[in-house]
């Protein structure tokens, strides 16, 4: 078997202002020829880096050092642009996360896989290249542009493209990250066809899950360094490295039952519709939420889901069924009236950033929601943030901290019900656990209940005690969260759960 | 598509008639008699006032006068200047051939120098040269531009005539004059847009495609540059007009701007109502064109399925 790629100790470093910030630091690896090797890492390990790398794009201002830096069997540290020019595309195609801004949106696809057909002279056509990649009609896609096509077609295209040039190495950073679980099936086995067809992958996933049924053999990278590397069959059984345990055990989510539920019903909701001109975006749905419960809404994208927290906010009004808070009125009710009882009711949304005002600190962010003269320090213990984010601004805030911030201001007003909103999709897999925890201990302790929206499975799985399942508007299933994971009635949350990449490993 | 179009043909009009309507309301506030305008200089009796009353309506209520105004208007009869005795169509007419070509040789020009900039002076010290100049043009008020120009290109080195319209050469150095200050603004919107959709990820991908800088650059991110380009048109006839006003006076040049500035000194009310309908109806013209061009360069916005 030929060796494509052989780096070993890699570094890749930016100048940032005076500073220099070190991306990759010393990385060595392999690819073979029709291997699948994936790294794994979290934001900022260097994955991206590393892989963009690969193919001289490591970006403006990058300065690359290796002992080796093999790429196609040369040197690639002696290569000039157009030797570059060559292999991109030619050697190595790259597959970015979501091809709606992957792909020119000016451009239609067809344009887009043409372009990378000329540049290597190709006699290729793009409607051809988009019925291997299995698009069905690709004569009337390929005069498409990409936010005429759905998320999955949108990402063959964006495959299609960069196969385009027939290059032996595949890689694809983030492929299905964008995608609803469906979807991210759809376009894995898409991947492992390509594999199967004598391809080699480089696969670039911060979603150990996603990886480990494609790859034969898995990096796991982490503050630019590899800390751990081995096939990932062994990997998965017996990591070495606590920080591989780490991302193994965030991947395979523990259920954590709750106390028991009080049958106090918080909020109801009851027939409740919703139609934009005659595009009806929910359509009966009714729940109820009971004291210190969590319920969680699971469906893929255009389900329903948020549009139903909308409607539980009072953000927008239904235009059939209603809502009751607490025993009393909530749709359909003057917003005047209603305002003082908004306290009850709080968001914890899936961008913290910016739904904080950029231009505050954590400490007026946080003391807002609180009567005047309240110190919001001892909230912030509470959501295990000290005194130093006191007066910090959100940017200066890691993804995790920002999202404890959005706890804390949502626990302030001390609500009946938390509508969470995709509160962890954002979030690296090892925060994702670490503010689950926080949720759970919070409905725990202070019988809070969670309206828990998510389109990821496990994360639901994991904290909910009760499920809803939309799918076009309207529920397809709901029951005890157990009961719906081991029997699940409707053949579209059998999809859902079938679907959900889990920890194998191929035989 | 039709009813798009009819849209925006109906608030065109209304945008007209406010523009008629905002100038007639400004000249009635002015201070000064509409008699004494059209007597000017001329001999000043009663009778002849009383003839200027009765000849040209002014007895009659201040309502029925601009209805009769806007009626005469939109038969395309703009009046006589009460200035010079004669149809203002045709003082207009005369005028708007010298003044358009200066605004289009200055706007095609001006255009030009930018994309050419803005795609050339990637390099940090070509960039950085270039965008101290755009800074230059952009803060220099073009009649300072217009009196460098002539010192040095016509007085000193003689290639362009001084003043007047005759032939090409005169038109070179007022249409120049105007064109730096547009090209400076333009370059630095589309330097901008370029930097932005350089960063973008479909500029990774095409770049991974083994396209050349050059390729992405005319390909891709130029026609993303374009499109806060394209709003500014609007911007772009207003700084035309406004410096033909001031460029005709240094150039000497025959033009709108001369006789607007006359008319406007002289209380001439047909005249500049004239001026400011032709503003409008271009103003809406060309931002209709670039709501037309928006569709052609974004296919996002044509909302077809």
């Amino acid at each position: 078997m030929s060796t494509l790629i052989r780096v070993e100790d890699l570094h890749v470093a930016f100048a940032a202002g005076r500073d220099r910030v070190e991306a990759v630091r010393g990385v060595g690896f392999t690819v073979a020829a029709g291997e699948c090797v994936a790294i794994v890492g979290e934001s900022g390990s260097g994955k991206s880096v590393t892989a963009r790398t690969l193919v001289g794009l490591a970006g403006p201002g990058a300065e690359v050092r290796a002992a080796t830096f093999e790429v196609n069997g040369r040197d690639a540290r002696r290569y000039a642009d157009r030797d570059w020019r060559r292999l991109r595309g030619g050697f190595a195609g790259l597959v970015l996360q979501d091809a709606l801004v992957s792909l020119d949106p000016l451009r239609t696809v067809g344009a887009e896989i043409g372009e990378a057909l000329l540049a290597h002279r190709r006699a290729d056509t793009p409607e051809r290249l988009l019925a291997e990649v299995h698009v069905p009609e690709p004569g009337r896609r390929a005069r498409q542009y990409p936010h005429q096509l759905s998320g999955g077609l949108r990402q063959r295209a964006l495959i299609a493209s960069a196969i385009a040039a027939r290059p032996p190495l595949l890689i694809a950073d983030e492929p299905t990250t964008a995608l609803d679980v469906t979807v991210q099936a759809q376009i894995l086995a898409l991947l492992a066809e390509r594999r199967a067809a004598g391809e080699a992958l480089l696969l670039i996933s911060h979603d150990l899950a996603v990886v480990s049924r494609l790859a034969d053999r898995v990096l796991v990278m982490k503050d630019g360094v590899i800390v751990e590397s081995g096939p990932a069959r062994e990997l998965l059984a017996a990591a070495r490295h606590p920080y591989t345990r780490k991302l193994v055990a965030a991947a395979s989510l523990d259920r954590r039952a709750g106390p028991p539920v009080r049958d106090e019903v918080v909020l109801s909701a009851a027939g409740l519709r919703k139609d934009y001109g005659r595009h009806t975006a929910v359509g009966d749905v009714s729940f109820d939420v009971r004291r210190g419960e969590v319920l969680g809404v699971v469906g893929e994208s255009g389900s329903g889901k948020s549009t139903v927290a909308h409607l539980i906010l009072g953000l927008t009004t239904p235009t059939a069924g209603r809502v009751t808070l607490e025993g009393e009125p909530w749709s359909g009710v003057p917003e005047r009236r209603r305002r003082p009882r908004r306290r009850r009711l709080q968001l914890i949304s899936q961008d913290p950033l910016s739904s904080f005002d950029p231009r505050w600190t954590v400490r007026r962010i946080v003391g807002e929601a609180l009567p005047r003269g309240d110190s919001p320090l001892p909230l912030l213990e509470r959501v295990g943030l000290g005194a130093a984010v006191l007066d910090r601004y959100p940017r200066q805030l890691s993804g995790g901290q920002r999202q404890r911030v959005a706890i804390a201001r949502a626990l302030a007003p001390r609500p009946a019900l938390i509508v969470c909103d995709e509160p962890v999709s954002a979030l690296d897999v090892s925060v994702q656990a670490q503010i689950l925890d926080l949720l759970a201990d919070i409905r725990t302790t202070d019988g809070t209940a969670l309206l828990f929206i998510s389109h990821d499975l496990g994360v639901v799985h994991h904290l909910a005690d009760r499920l809803l399942v939309m799918r076009d508007g309207r529920v397809v299933e709901q029951g005890p969260v157990d009961e719906v994971y081991a029997r699940p009635r409707h053949e579209y949350t059998r999809e859902l759960l079938a679907a959900v990449p889990t920890l194998e490993v191929s035989p | 598509m039709l009813r798009p179009v009819l849209r925006r043909v109906a608030t065109g009009l209304v945008v007209l008639w406010a523009a008629a309507t905002a100038a007639y309301l400004a000249l009635l506030a002015a201070p000064g008699d509409t008699v004494d305008s059209i007597v000017g200089d001329g001999a000043d009796t009663p009778q002849i006032r009383a003839q200027i009353i009765d000849e040209w309506g002014l007895d009659r209520p201040a309502l029925v006068q601009y209805l009769d105004y806007l009626a005469r208007a939109a038969r395309g009869d703009l009046g006589r200047s009460y200035l010079l005795h004669r149809p203002v169509s045709a003082i207009v007419g005369e005028q708007v051939g010298p003044t358009l070509r200066l605004a289009v040789l200055a706007a095609a020009l001006g255009i030009a120098l930018a994309l050419v900039l803005a795609v050339t002076t990637r390099r940090p010290w070509a960039r950085r040269v270039s965008s101290a100049a755009e800074l230059v043009l952009v803060s220099t008020p073009p009649f300072l531009i217009g009196i460098v120009l002539l010192s040095v290109f016509s007085f000193r080195l003689g290639l362009f005539p001084v003043s007047g319209d005759r032939g090409f050469a005169a038109l070179v150095l007022p249409a120049v004059t105007l064109a730096l200050p547009v090209a400076g603004v333009l370059t630095q919107v589309l330097r901008d847009g370029l930097d932005r959709a350089l960063d973008e990820p479909f500029a990774v991908t095409a770049r991974a495609r083994g396209l050349r800088e050059g390729a992405v650059l005319v390909r891709h991110a130029l026609r993303h540059a374009l499109l806060p380009a394209v709003t500014l048109v609007g911007w772009l006839f207003g700084i035309l007009l406004g410096g033909a006003v001031i460029v005709e006076q240094v150039f000497g040049r025959p033009g709108l701007g001369q006789v607007t500035l006359a008319a406007v000194t002289a209380k001439d009310l047909p005249v500049v109502l004239a001026v400011v309908v032709l503003s409008a109806l271009v103003y809406v013209v060309l931002n209709t064109a670039a709501d037309l061009a928006y569709l052609i360069v974004d296919p996002r916005l044509r909302g077809s399925r």
